[in-house]
């Protein structure tokens, strides 16, 4: 039976094989094997799309018109943590535009061994976040006869980022442009200004800027939601900032994923790009309730990516490397693209549709590509 | 102390904010202040306002006390007799109007039956809650809110007799129906507003069952033999006017048949129909194209006049013709002339509308439908007495709507119909459902609306006993003879050569972007560029310099401007709009040589 299976080994894909083998009945004879396998290969056969069928419209005209149903809502997690994720057909146009800046990021991080089960779950995901001095920062006093200002920490919170007031001293000194003196007691630090001229304006303007300092954790990630997923606890983050996050050990560098295309591109390469594409928008139709093949997504994922580089469906991507003008021209500021074919004298070869339509040609695609050739004796 | 506002303006302050404005609604009552004041007082806020100004919203309402209506038997007897009117009850301070802000404070009873000691008024008449339009509503309570208001929005696009002197009238766009009938189930505000005098709908037989399919979806099925005796006919009025302009230079429009050698002269035939002074007769029976007033207008520019015609005149034609699919018959023709003394003409042309497929009918609880078909009477289904319904209206139209009022108006006009009276159905005072199928049972009917019928083509009864009763249908103003449009062949527009937009210019209808989408996906390429062949043109193309050629057709040659006579040049088929891309593209200074060819 196995020879029947191998002879159709280059005819019908390894899966779908897989599929037949298993839910072939017990008892069944070659001849019924055979009969079975050249009826699926028909089948398959018959589900390709035909030679001249126009996939890219298809697809498009499949995502688009259930598009059109999709509301703005966003989606809401359940929790006190609750994070507002772009979602729905903001979140669709956002992928397909290849934006650089998105909504919102978002990383999965899946941890190593000891981690994963649990321990110390909480902890991690606090060090993780991102933290500036404004959340360690319980009071902030200025004494005007003194000019000293006096900065009461929060303890718990120090606690649980485990810093020590000295620690953050060191680190405010470090980020903070010289000409100040700190001085740290149980829980208070001391800021006295070390220049002459206008020390009380120094303090004043220092006030501001001491909350923005960068304390600890990785930078971009606003918020965390450790989240149990099967047997193992992942990580959620707001904000997406994988070059860091793999600094840190405790992270499994490969199933960090991120929702950010480009930061995905840039550290992943195109090939996880491709893949991200089609998981974000499968996860955004999934939530609206709307089933699309995932056959039109993986071509636009496929369109984005083909050059080696991410490219957003819109004048500055895709539609930019079109080889022909008039299809660019059709397609958003037309004139721009018609000087700059008069520079370089570039030649409409017609080999697409859009410029067929223009002229009233036949249309390359359907009935309109196949052309008859005759030998001449 | 407790701030006072006058018309929203700081006045002063009182001690006493409750006996305020007790005194000021007392002496209003009184008579003593005018009747449009209003004060309240505001305890939250702790702030009296009192409104004098003009342009508030007030109604009016009875005043109460101690649970007791001021107005009384004796008031009412009074009225009857005409001994009172209104303002003398309003004098009497028995009514009182009252704004938003005093009405705040005020406990409004709806019914007589509802007051209590802590009432302080009691609505006139509980229709008084909805507008005049929407009390038109039969059994209005018994219909869900929003087919209220629908059914109300439809009553003002019913064609009805709207006005007597209609026929000295030059109003634009109106109809008028045919045997107009006031309805036997009416309300209150029929009575009120004499809509005996103006009525815009007939009573009709419905029956509710489906008929072949063809009343799905709100369509009407509609009896041949109740069209032919004028069921839901109307006349369609429309004013032509013509007038004789003055131009610069003493010139002027002159009313008259137009001589031959006008500019743009149209046929003899077209003119045909006028008479001596170039206005047509009444009575004249006109189709599209026929010319209703003849006029001819100087020429547009006079200076180059006399560069190249030294000789004829060459007025242009002006006339006023009927447009594309307008027919009629001339009602009345005016001669007047305007405020700057010009001379005038106004001709009305008339057209009997008989109900067709595709003209819209309702019944008063926004359950509008189109006409889908028109039956032979014959085949109309019959009830054991005879009766053949006017209307037959999909059972479909009712759960989803909850029209209750709909189905109560057919079974009370089935009974107010039988027994000679008309109904009285206003809103929440109107007659007794039980008693009306009391009176529908004594009669011999079933006193839910069914009765047995039969099928009109086989003569078969149905098994279902079908809800048939008498309603008050409206024919609206939107009649598909003024909106059917259709093109195979017609005007172009002249600097795309693409047909015209619309259905005044005998449009085509356009294939889209996304509708062109459609036939690339399908792969019909043949198709496609079939369907946009409409503005192709042939082409001379210069096989040398890429650009269009000439094409000289007295030497029946075609020569190319840049690289001359011998020059190369073939025919090439394109769409026109493509060609002025072209052009356009040139006048951006950019050469868009085209390179030809071979098609094999």
């Amino acid at each position: 039976m196995s020879d029947i299976f191998k002879g159709y080994k280059d005819l019908i894909p390894e899966s779908i094989l897989e599929e037949v083998k298993i839910n072939l009945p017990d008892k069944c004879s070659d001849a019924k094997v055979k009969k079975i396998l050249e009826k699926v290969y028909q089948e398959y056969r018959q589900s390709f799309a035909e030679p001249g069928e126009s996939v890219g419209l298809v697809g498009a005209e499949s995502i688009g018109e259930p598009g059109t149903q999709m509301t703005l809502n966003t989606f809401h997690f359940a929790g006190v943590s609750e994070l507002n994720v772009t979602t729905g057909l903001p979140r669709i146009i956002e992928i397909f535009d290849g934006r650089k800046t998105i909504g919102t990021g978002m990383m999965e991080v899946y941890l190593k061994k000891p981690y994963s089960e649990g321990k110390d779950i909480k902890k991690l995901a606090e060090s993780i976040k991102e933290s500036k001095m404004e959340d360690f920062i319980q009071e902030i006093s200025i004494n005007i006869t003194n000019l000293q200002m006096t900065i009461s920490l929060n303890k718990s919170k120090l606690e649980i980022a485990n810093l020590k007031e000295d620690k953050i001293a060191k680190i405010l000194e470090k980020g903070i442009k010289k000409g100040f003196k700190f001085k740290t007691k149980d829980g208070i630090i001391e800021i006295t200004p070390t220049s002459k001229d206008e020390p009380l304006n120094e303090i004043y303007k220092l006030k501001e800027k001491i909350k923005d300092v960068y304390i600890s954790g990785i930078k971009g990630i606003t918020q965390v939601l450790p989240v149990k997923r099967g047997n193992e606890y992942v990580i959620v983050t707001a904000g997406s900032n994988i070059k860091d996050m793999l600094k840190h050990d405790f992270v499994d560098p490969e199933r960090i994923i991120s929702n950010d295309l480009y930061e995905m591109e840039k550290i992943f390469g195109v090939e996880a790009v491709r893949q991200v594409i089609i998981n974000e928008v499968l996860k955004v139709l999934d939530t609206q309730g709307i089933n699309i093949d995932i056959r039109h997504i993986m071509l636009v994922a496929d369109t984005m990516t083909m050059s080696g580089t991410l490219m957003g469906i819109n004048r500055y991507g895709i539609v930019k490397e079109k080889p022909s003008v008039l299809a660019r021209a059709s397609f958003e500021t037309p004139v721009k693209h018609i000087i700059n074919a008069a520079l370089t004298g570039e030649v409409d070869y017609l080999n697409s549709v859009i410029e067929n339509v223009m002229i009233n040609q036949l249309v390359p695609v359907g009935t309109g590509l196949p052309g008859l050739v005759t030998k001449t004796k | 102390m407790t701030e006072v506002y006058l018309d929203n303006k700081f006045v002063g302050t009182i001690k006493n904010p409750e006996d305020f404005v007790d005194r000021i609604v007392s002496e209003r009552r009184m008579g003593k202040l005018p009747i449009t004041v209003n004060a309240a007082y505001n305890k939250e806020i702790d702030e009296v306002k009192v409104e004098i100004a003009s342009g508030r919203s007030v109604r009016p309402l009875i005043v109460v006390k101690d649970g007791k209506p001021y107005i009384t038997e004796k008031h009412i007897d009074q009225l009857k007799k005409n001994e009172i009117t209104w303002s003398d009850l309003v004098k009497q301070g028995v009514i009182e109007y009252l704004d938003c802000t005093e009405e705040e404070n005020a406990l409004v009873a709806f019914k007589e039956e509802d007051l209590t000691t802590e009432h302080t008024h009691l609505e006139i008449s509980p229709l008084s809650i909805v507008g005049i339009a929407t009390s038109f509503v039969p059994f209005g309570n018994y219909n869900h809110g929003v087919r209220l208001s629908q059914g109300a929005k439809n009553q003002k696009q019913a064609i009805g007799f709207y006005i007597a002197n209609y026929y000295t009238r030059m109003d634009m766009d109106v109809s008028l129906l045919h045997y107009p009938q006031y309805p036997i189930v009416k309300t209150l505000m029929h009575d009120t507003l004499d809509y005996e005098k103006h009525p815009s709908g007939q009573n009709i037989i419905v029956a509710v069952m489906s008929y072949q399919g063809y009343n799905m979806e709100d369509a009407i099925v509609i009896n041949k033999g109740s069209v032919d005796r004028g069921l839901a006919r109307s006349t369609y009025y429309r004013p032509m006017i013509a007038e004789e302009l003055r131009y610069s230079g003493g010139l002027i429009d002159e009313i008259s048949i137009p001589d031959k050698d006008v500019k743009g002269f149209r046929t003899e035939h077209d003119y045909r129909m006028l008479g001596e002074d170039g206005i047509i007769h009444p009575e004249a029976v006109i189709a599209e194209g026929d010319v209703i007033i003849g006029k001819s207008s100087p020429p547009r520019f006079l200076s180059s006049m006399d560069e190249y015609n030294l000789t004829s005149s060459s007025r242009r034609e002006s006339s006023l013709a009927l447009k594309h699919g307008e027919r009629g018959v001339v009602d009345f023709v005016v001669l007047t002339e305007n405020s700057e003394g010009n001379r005038l003409v106004q001709v009305r042309v008339r057209d009997q509308r008989i109900p067709e497929i595709g003209d819209k009918l309702t019944s008063r609880h926004g359950q509008k439908g189109v006409i889908s078909i028109v039956i032979p009477e014959e085949n109309i289904p019959f009830t054991a007495s005879g009766i053949r319904p006017d209307i037959i209206f999909s059972p479909h139209g009712i759960p989803s709507r909850m029209t209750m009022g709909h189905l109560l108006e057919s079974l009370a006009g089935k009974t107010g119909a039988l027994l000679g009276r008309r109904i009285d159905s206003t809103m929440f005072e109107s007659e007794n459902e039980e008693d009306i199928k009391k009176e529908l049972l004594e009669m011999g009917f079933a006193e839910n609306g069914t009765e047995t019928m039969y099928n009109g083509i086989t003569g078969e009864r149905y098994m279902a006993r079908i809800f048939i009763g008498e309603m008050y249908y409206l024919k609206l103003k939107h009649m598909v003879a003024n909106k059917v449009h259709s093109r195979a062949r017609g005007p172009i527009q002249l600097l795309t050569r693409q047909p015209t937009e619309g259905r005044a210019n005998e449009g085509g209808l356009r294939l889209g972007e996304m509708e062109k989408d459609t036939f690339i996906a399908h792969g019909t390429a043949l198709v496609l560029k079939e369907r946009f062949s409409a503005d192709n043109t042939i082409v001379p193309v210069c096989e040398q310099c890429g650009m269009l050629g000439i094409y000289d057709a007295r030497r029946d040659r075609s020569f190319c401007a840049v690289c001359g006579e011998d020059a190369e040049i073939s025919t090439v088929e394109m769409s026109y709009a493509f060609k002025l891309m072209l052009d356009e593209i040139k006048s951006l200074a950019v050469y868009p040589k085209l390179k030809l060819e071979g098609k094999y």
